[in-house]
């Protein structure tokens, strides 16, 4: 009898070891958000390193964007959180981001190839190396070139204004009984491209932001002018308040706008959804009276300061910084690469479709008019409190609740109130 | 009243949930011994005051803290102190009837809102379950499927309610379609201002009406039929039985329906964010949704900020939650 | 029951009320506007995506008809149409793609001529049918179990020690005297007045210092010590009488046998009001649970629900299919358990 019980227990303390074999390897837990494929493509590459790294297990926490935004800022600041995020509010949020320099088997080859791009991620005058971007985005516009024919309405050309565009959309959708002309996502990051292009400038001499001034007036102004005419499609920005993101991307896959201002992470999602149900083109940012620019910037896969696996957090990052996995995961995702040695134009996107090539090197061109103004907002520290005012106000403009000159003295004032 | 229809699953959980309690009974015994009755006392009364000390009073405590603190922080020892300054900014208003002149105008714009919908969603949920109450307590059969009619949408979650709402209202739903049949232009029910306060107020008596049907039915049924009888053999029309009769006799139910119902409209959130998001604009942003907006999910978050609102909040829930206690204690008495 | 006297039943009158007609219409009126939502949502969510952007929309499901066909080398699954031709003939062809207001055909038999034409010209041809495809799907890409799983530990673990401790503070309350009883009874009502939505912001750090962060543990221990259980069970105590507490102190029986084995069973039926409170509450809530779970696996049913709304935007067919799934449980509570949650609140009079 006593023998049996020694028997079970040595049993059973032999099968949980073996099954929590596992339990040995390090934890690293990565909360990861997808506007199309990348959620596949970032499990079987993390799968990959798995394999030739048993000692240290990655879990990949696919979330949505809105947990990103909204929930993520909230788990940092109590000090908690995932050990790498792929966040968008990069600059803000940078005092949570950890310096993986000591960590990092060849700290040179990252300043190499992502060293442009590093201060849109680390405090103001800081040396860190806290992650890469997943992808450079440029803002800019898709168009149905479908619906354009079926109305019998020629496409506007390279150097077309943003009246030329909603007119001539305008045009289809009346035709083709659409629901609208155009539609764009609910953030302001979307519309400070535009403003930029009326001569919009966000930031003051000293760094801190300037007032609401005339160029982003003039823009704000003409797509609410638009939207009370029932050109632009107002039910995205008007179905939130305050600064919550809403994308718009289903009402162009459905062919229920001709044209949809967004960026170019949106391809791989529209390649896959649309299928070949209709022809699509990337167009560009139209132009405004200063320029035709839309906005850089792009996701960025950061380490959080509050990890407390460090160093398996920098083999992870190394891995997916290296340049062929950068590249193979550029390839797969339709995305242009941030790395410095890589161009997109070298890469063998994954896509047979003749329409993603023209739109990827579309918005490769369109990256070469990026007006300075604009240059300088993805590495600034306020960008993000300007969007939040952008979006919040002008949703409130839209819905009627606020005049114009209203919605930009309370624009003004709650950026004012972050900048303490 | 038994919940489980089968005797025996019911035997079968008792058997080891009884052991338990004889087995607890023996450490307990010797405690009881040791620190008497008071002991006892304080055992019981233990688990259920350390989880309301834990995750209310501690809360509260704090949120009192964060109110008189700054800062996008959320640990106390980062804050620094800054008086009444989040208060004097929610509470800074030129006219305080117009939000637009106000400093914190997203506060004041959820402030009236929610007074505007607690108005109106209270009083058209009571007339409705009062109407409703009377009609079940008439001479009609099958009186125990009508109250589930009614009580169905009470069981759903938020989330659901404004899900089935949000496909119904929207701009090729179904309600469209009945005004379509009738030769009428589409409205936008939930992207026009004034439609979708109207479509909040809606969707939210559909969903909590059958709460307070049971309870006015409850108050009207204790009411005692001869009343009615003796009134009917006076030549008593059945209009003034109502006034003389039933209300008098229902009005201590009826008022502690409507108090319960003003404290939980007041904390109105979860169908109609899901429902609206708060939009079109700000037209369904209530208080709930601003403390959940300024304290997390905003961009332009201040924790501060959203501490001092809610215990503004706070403030107005324990006058109600009082009058309901008061309300209550002289019901009873009646 | 007899469904025709059920009907005609009125106001034991021989002609009819006006008070007849309205109670008619009322009831009539609420049975349409309470229980038709769910049966439009059951109907919608079998529909097809293509079905559902239809405006007339129409009542019943249906599933179009296919046919196979080589288009440029590659076979697919076409919807079938009824089109009228230009030329005045109808024929019947299989759909291509639809943009805008023009449609692009193509005959089966015949599939290399296409043919355009204003959508108004066809009419689909099918039959009654369920897109279950609308629920697989999202079954197998959205961790439906999971939530459940999630939403089931929650309702459960709460529920019961919300059972527990409660009846022992209800307990303490009514059966014994001592100081500072009313201080512990003040406390009480004052935790009624402050609402979770009031407290959401320092809860969250509470919570996380104490490490419940993105734990369902961190959902269901703030939520239990309901103050309406206390004063519940507190009420139902006060009327046991106190002389059988008394006796059985004198059989020698302890404070816990006494609150285990008399006061506990009597209070029965106000346990039982109050589980079913703690269930339809836990599965409810939505505010607490968003806040707290940040890890997908973890959500509840309706964290996940509203999430997964969220994500899809506006693919209505899943989004409507997986609002049906998240209803059914609740439907199968109600249509067996109902009878008791109604006597039971309306036996209790108060929330």
């Amino acid at each position: 009898m006593k023998n049996k019980i020694r028997q079970n227990i040595l049993a059973a303390v032999i099968s949980t070891t073996m099954l929590s074999g596992g339990a040995f390897a390090e934890d690293v837990r990565m909360m990861w958000y997808s506007d199309g494929v990348e959620g596949e493509v970032m499990s079987d590459l993390l799968d990959r390193f798995m394999k030739k790294n048993p000692d240290i297990n990655v879990i990949l926490d696919n979330v949505a964007y809105q947990v990103i935004q909204e929930q993520l800022p909230i788990a940092l600041e109590a000090g908690n959180g995932p050990d790498i995020a792929r966040v968008t509010n990069i600059k803000a949020q940078a005092k949570h981001w950890l310096d993986l320099t000591p960590h990092l088997s060849n700290a040179e080859y990252w300043r190499k190839s992502f060293g442009d791009k590093a201060d849109w991620m680390r405090p103001d005058g800081s040396n860190a190396i806290t992650g890469f971007m997943t992808q450079l985005t440029l803002t800019g516009g898709y168009a149905n070139k479908t619906l354009f024919e079926q109305a019998n309405v020629p496409l506007p050309g390279a150097k077309a204004t943003w009246d030329e565009w909603v007119d001539a959309s305008a045009k289809v959708a009346a035709n083709q009984q659409l629901v609208a002309a155009f539609a764009v996502d609910r953030s302001g990051h979307r519309i400070s491209g535009p403003n930029v292009s009326f001569g919009a400038n966000y930031i003051a001499a000293d760094g801190k932001p300037n007032s609401v001034d005339e160029g982003t007036k003039a823009f704000v102004k003409k797509l609410v002018d638009w939207t009370n005419e029932g050109k632009h499609y107002r039910d995205v920005w008007v179905s939130a308040a305050g600064s919550s993101y809403r994308s718009a991307a289903e009402e162009f896959i459905n062919a229920q706008v001709p044209f949809y201002y967004s960026g170019s992470w949106q391809i791989s999602n529209l390649a896959t959804k649309i299928g070949d149900d209709f022809d699509w083109v990337a167009t560009g940012s139209p132009c405004g009276t200063a320029a035709c620019s839309g906005l850089a910037g792009g996701a960025a896969l950061v380490a959080i300061k509050y990890t407390k696996h460090p160093k398996a957090v920098a083999r992870v990052m190394d891995y997916l910084a290296s340049a062929e996995v950068v590249k193979e995961f550029s390839e797969r995702t339709l995305f242009i690469p941030a790395h410095t040695g890589l161009s997109g134009r070298d890469l063998n996107f994954d896509t047979k479709s003749e329409q993603v090539k023209a739109a990827l090197s579309g918005f490769m061109d369109a990256s070469a008019n990026v007006a300075p103004n604009a240059l300088a907002l993805p590495a600034w520290k306020y960008a993000s409190a300007y969007y939040g005012a952008l979006a919040t106000r002008t949703s409130q403009a839209m819905a009627g609740e606020l005049t114009l000159d209203q919605a930009f003295s309370r624009m003004d004032s709650d950026i004012a109130e972050k900048v303490k | 009243m038994a919940l489980f229809k089968n005797f025996s699953i019911g035997a079968a959980l008792a058997v080891p949930i009884s052991y338990l309690a004889n087995a607890v009974d023996v450490p307990l015994r010797w405690w009881q011994r040791v620190a008497g009755q008071g002991g006892m006392i304080s055992f019981f009364l233990i688990p259920n005051m350390l989880i309301f000390a834990m995750f209310v009073i501690v809360p509260l405590a704090i949120n009192i803290v964060y109110s008189v603190t700054g800062g996008t922080e959320l640990f106390l020892t980062e804050r620094s102190y800054v008086g009444t300054e989040h208060f004097d900014r929610l509470l800074d208003c030129s006219e305080y009837t117009d939000p637009n002149s106000c400093r914190e105008d997203l506060f004041w714009i959820a402030i009236w809102n929610t007074v505007k919908f607690v108005f109106t969603q209270v009083s058209i949920m009571v007339l409705i379950a009062m109407i409703t109450a009377l009609i079940l307590n008439g001479k009609i059969r099958a009186r125990g499927f009508w109250r589930a009619v009614f009580f169905f949408p009470v069981l759903l979650s938020p989330v659901v309610v404004g899900l089935i709402w949000q496909w119904m209202l929207q701009r090729q739903g179904v309600f469209n379609f009945f005004l379509f049949q009738f030769d009428m232009e589409s409205i936008n029910w939930l992207t026009e201002r004034s439609w979708a306060f109207g479509a909040a107020v809606g969707v939210s008596v559909w969903a909590h009406v059958g709460f307070y049907v049971l309870i006015l039915l409850a108050g009207l049924q204790a009411i005692p039929k001869d009343l009615y009888e003796a009134a009917e053999m006076d030549g008593t029309k059945p209009g003034r039985a109502f006034w003389r009769i039933t209300l008098p006799l229902l009005w201590p139910n009826l008022l502690v329906v409507i108090v319960l119902a003003l404290i939980r409209a007041v904390q109105i959130f979860d169908e109609v964010y899901v429902l609206t998001g708060g939009g079109p604009g700000t037209s369904n942003l209530y208080l709930t949704q601003y403390i959940y907006e300024v304290g997390f999910a905003s961009i332009l978050r201040n924790p501060g900020v959203a501490s001092a609102a809610s215990l503004i909040m706070a403030l107005v829930l324990v006058v109600l939650t009082l009058a309901q206690l008061g309300l209550t204690r002289w019901r009873d008495k009646q | 029951m007899n469904i025709a006297s059920f009907l005609t039943a009125r106001r034991g009158k021989s002609r009819w009320d006006w008070t007849d007609y309205f109670t008619f219409s009322w009831l009539g009126f609420g049975l349409i506007i309470m229980f038709g939502p769910a049966v439009w949502l059951t109907l919608s969510s079998f529909k097809s995506p293509a079905q559902l952007s239809e405006f007339p929309p129409t009542v019943l499901p249906y599933v179009a008809q296919t046919v196979e066909v080589e288009v440029r080398g590659q076979k697919k699954q076409l919807p079938l149409y009824e089109v009228k031709l230009d030329t005045g003939e109808t024929k019947v062809l299989a759909e291509l793609r639809r943009i805008g207001i023009i449609s692009k055909l193509v005959d089966p038999a015949d599939p290399e001529t296409t043919y355009k034409v204003n959508i108004k010209q066809r009419t689909p041809v099918r039959e009654i049918g369920l897109a279950t495809e609308n629920y697989t799907k999202p079954l197998k890409d959205f961790n439906f179990g999971q939530f459940l799983y999630n939403s089931v530990f929650v309702t459960v673990f709460a529920t019961l020690i919300t059972l527990v401790t409660n009846s022992m503070a209800a307990f303490a309350l009514s059966k014994y005297q001592f100081r500072g009883r009313n201080g512990v009874l003040l406390v009480v009502i004052g935790t009624l007045m402050i609402p979770i939505s009031v407290i959401i912001v320092p809860l969250y750090s509470v919570i996380s210092s104490v490490g419940l962060l993105n734990s369902l543990w961190g959902v269901i221990l703030p939520t239990v010590a309901t103050p309406t259980g206390v004063f519940l069970l507190r009420q139902y105590m006060l009327t046991i009488p106190d002389e059988l507490l008394e006796a059985a102190r004198m059989d020698d029986a302890s404070e816990w046998q006494i609150y285990w084995r008399i006061v506990l069973p009597l209070t029965a039926p106000a346990l039982a009001v109050l589980a079913i409170f703690s269930v339809v509450w836990r599965w409810n809530d939505f505010l607490w649970p968003l806040i707290v779970l940040g890890r997908k696996e973890l959500f509840t049913l309706q964290v996940g629900l509203n999430t997964f709304a969220g994500e899809l935007n506006v693919q209505w067919h899943f989004i409507l299919a997986m609002t049906v799934a998240s209803m059914i449980p609740v439907v199968i509570v109600f249509v067996f358990l109902q009878r008791y949650i109604t006597t039971g609140i309306a036996g209790s009079g108060v929330k």
